[in-house]
């Protein structure tokens, strides 16, 4: 071997295209098949595009580097389901770009935080957390509750994720200025159209209750309360659990 | 001509970019980056034409250690605001008020300038400094290229400027330790074709027949990071007018992708980059020649084909298919044996040098690095495994094996290193002072094992709380409860960031005095044989 090896390194090029060809075998062998095998990512009812107003939530989620503390993956472990509900399915991070599955959990895990609090809680929690929480570690964020809510490149957004596979249809992408305001004003009286276009499921609230302005806190909040509540996972059956 | 047809090329295509961002932008803080990538590109416009007419003639024959130098410099600069940063999100958590719950201040948007800082601030710019140093000497070559390496380094210091000061603002692509947005990915993706380019041109020119070892890791290093920054990357810009973009895969699909890049990242930039430099620095301090031209061979081929299939093991027990899972625990136990190769293979080239390690702080740096490596890689293999990664994920124990890594490997093996680099390149005739030295290492060392100590006891305290349960199978602990045990823990952990810091302050002291000191008069040997 010695001998070869030699050989080798006598050939820069030959040497680096040695290196590009053993380091790529592992990232083929592991992540191409994640796009191939169908089971991947579970069949199962109830998966929707996020709209507008959580998309823009979840884009401030993303900004403000939540995932350095909080992560959104219950694993199969007990002690992560008994703590924190039904572990997490591949289907319900599908259109999630990117993934914010975290490394750390500094916080409590968000995946199910859905519907677990009130939006009054979560206001008041973001605005103070060491207040609200004694022996809470997490900084304050009062000022999305001041900032008004920049929808416009919201349009330009649902587009830019149509293109990497999330299926907007284009009605939505034209829409999604006036969806995201109407559903942070139930005054609007816009439930039936946003419920027409992405389901039944859909909260229209005045997340952050101030209903003077749609602020960067009615987004986060829309964002945190459908966390993990689209799939109906206590229903689900095991053949359906299958990757 | 064909140089300067690229540099032309490169320097047009960027300065473009920034002009583009400063018109179109929309949002203050990106189009202060448009205008930042504009002046960054007007320096390099000036470095281009100052040296436009200069010719192979007037090309002198020597060595270009100028654009290490200035290398060396950015290398302590980032070094200090990374240290400096880490040590404030180490005390947020100890005292969460110092969160002054503003945007730009809040721990969610300090952390990424602080790893951004330290991994590609400190670690990159130490990576290609030196690697240009090696590379020049062990092929007995002048570096290719008149005024390339300098826009190598001036774009890449442009890169890691956006990448930090864009979190502050908010932009972020959101993906851990691949934060920076598409503007600065493409940035970081011309220059680092340039820096391949440049690299294989020297080797071409080399006088020796053999590449040395220290340049495969060093190769190793650019052609793996290329790749992994390339698909990694991969993301749908919302607009010229925002710096937002959508990462192309999502779900299980974006984290296998991105801990395939993650823990890649950690083996060709923290782990192989920083194997070259001991493979050449080590050797040369000690005086003796490597151990094991065989062992270098098993411990680099080993290294560069297992640590890709690695990743997944910061995914286990998750909604990632469990195959993969169980593939990515394999081969990082796997990943032991060439690690531990490289460990001995150190060690034993101290053999017949150990009084240095005595004498020479250095040398002692070096042959500490080596042991936090094999700790590292140890506790890696170890952590790898699913039922203790039951334990540690998601805990501080994860933190506490980084940086035990980051703190006694990469930064031990950069200060042992950089200590000898600098006088051999401002051609000094040593250290300022070699009682700093030694200050600087015995803060570093006791500030690195308070650390780590603190986040061994705060990971495991940590997960055994959340995993505790009594006789009906409730918790016993809440979530809460486990916070606010930590509280000891973050107070010994911000302490030893401080230890580390006040060290690489007295160190970059040293370095500065070495700098200002009198020249290496003539006639004396300059420490800086050929290979």
């Amino acid at each position: 071997m010695p001998k070869l090896h030699q050989k080798l390194e006598r050939n820069s090029i030959g040497f680096t295209l040695m290196i590009l060809f053993a380091a790529s075998i592992g990232g083929i062998v592991e992540i191409t098949p994640l796009f191939t095998i169908e089971n991947t990512i579970e069949k199962v009812e109830g998966m929707r595009p996020y709209t507008p107003l959580e998309q823009a939530g979840r884009d401030i989620y993303v900004r403000e580097g939540c995932y350095a503390c909080h992560s959104q993956m219950i694993r199969t472990l007990r002690s992560d389901v008994d703590r924190y509900g039904h572990f997490s399915l591949a289907a319900e991070s599908m259109y999630d770009h990117p993934f914010q599955w975290g490394s750390k959990r500094t916080g409590p895990d968000l995946a199910r935080i859905g519907g677990k609090y009130s939006d009054a809680w979560h206001v008041a929690h973001l605005i103070a957390p060491r207040e609200f929480v004694k022996g809470s570690v997490m900084p304050g964020y009062p000022f999305l509750a001041e900032t008004l809510l920049d929808t416009g490149y919201i349009t330009a957004r649902l587009r830019a994720l149509s293109r990497t596979g999330v299926p907007y249809s284009e009605e939505q992408i034209a829409n999604a200025e006036r969806d995201a305001r109407a559903q942070a004003d139930p005054e609007a009286e816009y439930e039936g159209e946003l419920i027409d276009a992405y389901g039944e499921n859909v909260q229209v609230r005045d997340f952050d209750g101030n209903p003077r302005a749609v602020t960067e806190m009615d987004a986060l909040v829309a964002y945190l309360q459908v966390l993990g509540t689209m799939v109906d996972v206590d229903a689900l059956s095991a053949e359906e659990l299958i990757r | 001509m064909m140089e300067r047809l690229f540099l032309s090329a490169l320097v047009a295509l960027v300065g473009l970019l920034g002009v583009m961002i400063a018109g179109f932008g929309r949002e203050a803080g990106y189009v202060l980056h448009g205008w930042i990538i504009v002046g960054f590109s007007l320096v390099a416009l000036k470095r281009l034409l100052d040296t436009w007419s200069d010719t192979d003639e007037n090309t002198p024959l020597e060595y270009n250690d100028a654009v290490i130098r200035f290398g060396v410099l950015a290398t302590f600069v980032w070094g200090l605001i990374g240290f400096v940063v880490g040590a404030v999100v180490a005390w947020q958590l100890a005292i969460p008020s110092l969160n002054g719950d503003m945007s730009w201040s809040n721990f969610g948007r300090l952390r990424p300038v602080h790893t951004t800082g330290v991994v590609f601030g400190f670690g990159g710019n130490a990576l290609i400094a030196t690697s240009f140093y090696v590379v020049q000497r062990t092929s007995r070559a002048r570096l290719v290229g008149r005024t390339m390496p300098w826009l190598i380094v001036l774009y890449y210091n442009l890169f890691v400027t956006l990448a930090a000061t864009g979190y502050l603002l908010g932009i972020t692509q959101g993906r851990e330790y691949a934060e920076p947005e598409w503007y600065a990915d493409l940035i970081l993706l011309l220059i680092w074709v340039a820096y391949l380019v440049t690299f294989l041109l020297t080797l071409a020119r080399r006088a020796e027949p053999h590449i040395y070892v220290a340049n495969w890791y060093y190769l190793a290093f650019i052609v793996v990071i290329a790749m992994l920054h390339i698909v990694n990357n991969l993301a749908v810009p919302v607009s010229i007018a925002v710096p937002k973009s959508y990462s192309l895969f999502a779900g299980v699909q974006d984290a296998m992708t991105q801990w395939w890049y993650g823990h890649n990242a950690v083996g060709f930039l923290l782990t192989a980059g920083f194997l070259g430099m001991l493979y050449y620095f080590l050797p040369k301090a000690a005086g003796r020649p490597i151990y094991s031209y065989r062992m270098s061979i098993i411990g680099f081929w080993g290294i560069t084909f297992l640590y890709l299939w690695a990743g997944s093991h910061h995914l286990h027990y998750t909604a990632l298919p469990e195959w993969v899972q169980v593939l990515g625990m394999t081969m990082s136990v796997v990943l032991l044996v060439p690690s531990w190769a490289s460990v001995f293979n150190g060690i034993l080239t101290l053999n017949g040098a150990w009084d240095k390690v005595r004498t020479d702080p250095a040398v002692r740096f070096m042959m500490v690095a080596i042991l936090f490596y094999g700790l590292s890689t140890f506790e890696g293999s170890f952590m790898s495994i699913k039922p203790v990664n039951a334990l540690s994920h998601y805990t501080d124990w994860t933190v506490g094996h980084v940086h035990a890594g980051a703190l006694g490997w990469v930064a031990f093996i950069t200060f042992g290193s950089m200590y000898k680099l600098v006088p051999w390149i401002w051609k000094r005739e040593g250290i300022y002072s070699l009682r700093l030295e030694a200050l600087h290492f015995w803060l570093a060392l006791s500030g690195t094992l308070i650390y780590v100590g603190a986040m061994w006891n705060s990971g495991i305290t940590q997960s055994l709380m959340w995993q505790t349960y009594d006789d009906q199978g409730n918790f016993i602990y809440s979530f809460l409860d486990s916070v606010e045990a930590m509280k000891p823990y973050y107070w010994a952990r911000a302490i030893g960031g401080l230890l580390y810091l006040i060290g690489a302050c007295i160190g970059a002291y040293n370095i500065a005095m070495t700098i200002r000191g009198p020249r290496l008069t003539t006639g004396q040997a300059v420490a800086t044989p050929a290979e």
